[in-house]
């Protein structure tokens, strides 16, 4: 009986109605030394990523890395064209006329850094996702509308269920709801 | 310093209004414009006024196609007619989106949430607009694949990179493709609040697909908001490229009148100032019609008035140098030009292009006409003429007379050029009425946010 509620559940989820209140429970649960954590938001609560532990995103390297790719990708397909598979003499200006060749190299810097921006923060977010267990908490429709949450799972080690549900309802929350697998 | 003393401090307008206290009722009233059965009638009278005039786009391009581009009033010495007027046009209006949503965001002006969503879709709408023009100006637009696109083709020919015009479809390429990954971020999180709202089983579903099962985690905000401050980044020197890259296209040709350094920074003050008038176009009558006095209030339409009236002094500028350097230079074609567009057989187009667009708008300067709705409306009416005049100058006067006097000749539209040109503007409002339809048309989760800021001060 025990084994089998333990694999159906995803872990514990508190109600909070503002984004102070969520931050102060964050900060507490973190403290406590629950790892397994997230916070759940309609709007991005400045703090709450530091609060739960959550190192600062590597995206920006990811952007630049791929910005810089974007700029070799341009001068090198205008280098290539003009010069190696179908010179041509234009006006008399040279085949490698790298001042003409900047608007290109900078469209592309752009195109792919912006590109690497959108899509790498939704590969690293796992996004598309259908499914996911927190959906399964009625109440959780109000986390894209006007309510809080913050979420134990069930599989950080310190987690018990009814000693986790007393320390969550410890922290003053609106509700604290089990979240089904 | 007494007399600083006696004005009374006036605190700025808040940028939400009184009514919106909470995030219950924010989330009700932006997302209850599109979940409702009550449509305003208003919209479908300016729905059905849209699709009316997309027909003309429905005509105009079948039996421009069939027929060729002589349809239009283009021949020699004006090669280039409406069709590149209306290109610079509609991609100048797109500007402004960009700025409200990127610029704005890196200068922290908090008033620009209320207005960046429209703004944004008005930027799309307003470039696929825009790149009717150039495509069916090739005449063969089947064709334009090879012409305009690098790949490697059956013929091993490719595109001519020291040209201005095949920076421009990179730069306008780019820019769509920018704005709409743009757009689409900003819109994930507000699908989720839509998804979870909705009462319809398909609206669960198609706003759910599109939500990517957006959850809210803290995790994912925290990638969220470092990607759209990346992306804020990003486009803000794209948006002052783009119209560069569109002048080039005029001042790398050896024409008097295009051959000109100062066309750059002066298409992108142009660009910005048409964009802000058409966005006052759109927003003045969609907060009638909606009731978002809360969210648009007389600090926003300020704002607005105020860039306009700075880009509009910087638009003046540009005429001016214009002037200057037509009698600095000492060049006789340059100096022909000038005298020619001032006092030319287009003369009546450029004193009305001085009105609309330097002389009415100095109005913005006093504090009634930028707050007052009707004005502001009417001020911005003149500018999205004179913008449309402005270009309409630069490209026909330039070109009608040009060096040899045996092939002067002027320049007459056609009822196709017309046609085809009205037929963009019913595409561009029948895609934003469809857009306040289906798609909140304030970002819900940036509109909480300042709701946020305003109980910690």
């Amino acid at each position: 009986m025990q084994h089998e509620e333990e694999s159906t559940l995803f872990g514990l989820m508190a109600e909070f109605e503002t984004p102070d209140d969520l931050l102060v429970a964050a900060k507490a649960t973190f403290a406590a030394g629950y790892r397994k954590i997230d916070g759940y938001s309609p709007l991005p609560v400045h703090g709450l990523g530091d609060a739960i532990g959550f190192p600062r995103t590597k995206l920006p390297w990811l952007v630049f890395c791929f910005g810089i790719l974007g700029g070799i990708c341009g001068y090198g397909l205008c280098y290539w064209v003009s010069v190696i598979d179908y010179p041509m003499n234009i006006a008399g200006k040279p085949l490698h006329s790298g001042p003409m060749f900047i608007p290109v190299t900078f469209e592309l810097t752009i195109l792919f850094a912006a590109l690497s921006a959108a899509f790498g923060m939704f590969i690293a977010n796992g996004l598309p996702q259908p499914y996911h267990p927190v959906f399964n908490v009625e109440s959780f429709a109000r986390a894209s509308q006007d309510r809080f949450f913050l979420s134990i799972e069930a599989d950080d080690p310190q987690f018990d269920l009814d000693k986790t549900r007393n320390f969550l309802n410890g922290l003053n929350p609106h509700e604290v709801a089990e979240v089904e697998n | 310093m007494s007399e600083a003393a006696k004005t009374p401090y006036k605190p700025p307008v808040p940028e939400l209004g009184p009514g919106q206290t909470s995030y219950t009722s924010i989330t009700e009233k932006i997302s209850g414009i599109v979940l409702t059965r009550n449509t305003p009638v208003a919209w479908f009278i300016f729905f059905a006024i849209g699709f009316l005039l997309l027909h003309g786009l429905m005509v105009g391009v079948p039996y421009l196609l069939f027929e060729g581009v002589g349809i239009w009033g283009l021949n020699n010495p004006v090669g280039w007619g409406w069709a590149i007027i209306n290109f610079v046009w509609w991609i100048g209006i797109g500007h402004a989106g960009t700025l409200i949503s990127a610029v704005l965001l890196l200068f922290r002006q908090k008033w620009r949430t209320s207005i960046n969503r429209a703004a944004e879709a008005m930027t799309i709408f307003a470039v696929l607009c825009a790149m009717q023009f150039p495509l069916l100006h090739t005449g063969r637009p089947w064709l334009a694949c090879y012409w305009l696109l690098p790949y490697p083709n059956s013929m091993d020919i490719w595109p001519q990179f020291r040209s201005p015009l095949i920076w421009d479809v990179f730069a306008v390429s780019t820019y769509l493709t920018v704005s709409l990954v743009f757009w689409f971020v900003g819109l994930v999180p507000d699908f989720a609040s839509m998804r979870d709202r909705t009462k319809n089983r398909i609206g669960q579903v198609i706003y759910g697909m599109l939500s990517l099962g957006w959850r809210g985690s803290a995790i994912h905000w925290e990638r969220y908001e470092m990607a759209s401050l990346l992306l804020a980044g990003l486009s803000t020197p794209l948006v002052l490229s783009v119209h560069s890259v569109v002048s080039f296209d005029f001042a790398v040709a050896l024409i008097p009148g295009w051959h000109t350094t100062i066309f750059p920074p002066y298409f992108v003050a142009g660009a910005i100032y048409a964009g802000f008038a058409m966005v006052l176009t759109l927003m003045i009558p969609m907060r009638m019609i909606y009731g978002l006095e809360d969210f648009i209030n007389e600090r926003h339409l300020n704002n607005m008035a105020k860039v306009m009236l700075a880009s509009g002094m910087i638009v003046a500028y540009g005429y001016f140098m214009e002037q200057l350097i037509a009698w600095y230079s000492a060049s006789t074609y340059e100096g022909f030009m000038m005298q020619n567009r001032m006092h030319g057989p287009y003369s009546a187009y450029y004193f009305f292009l001085i009105l609309c667009n330097i002389v009415v708008p100095q109005l913005l300067w006093i504090r009634y006409f930028r707050t007052n709705m009707f004005w502001l409306f009417f001020v911005c009416q003149f500018i999205n003429v004179g913008m449309w005049l402005e270009r309409f100058i630069i490209v026909v006067t330039s070109l009608h007379r040009d060096f040899m006097p045996s092939s002067w000749d002027m320049f007459h539209p056609t009822i196709w050029d017309i046609t085809i040109y009205v037929g963009t503007i019913g595409l561009f409002t029948v895609l934003f009425f469809l857009f306040i339809r289906g798609v909140p048309m304030i970002s819900l989760h940036e509109i909480r946010t300042l709701l946020v800021s305003k109980d910690h001060k």
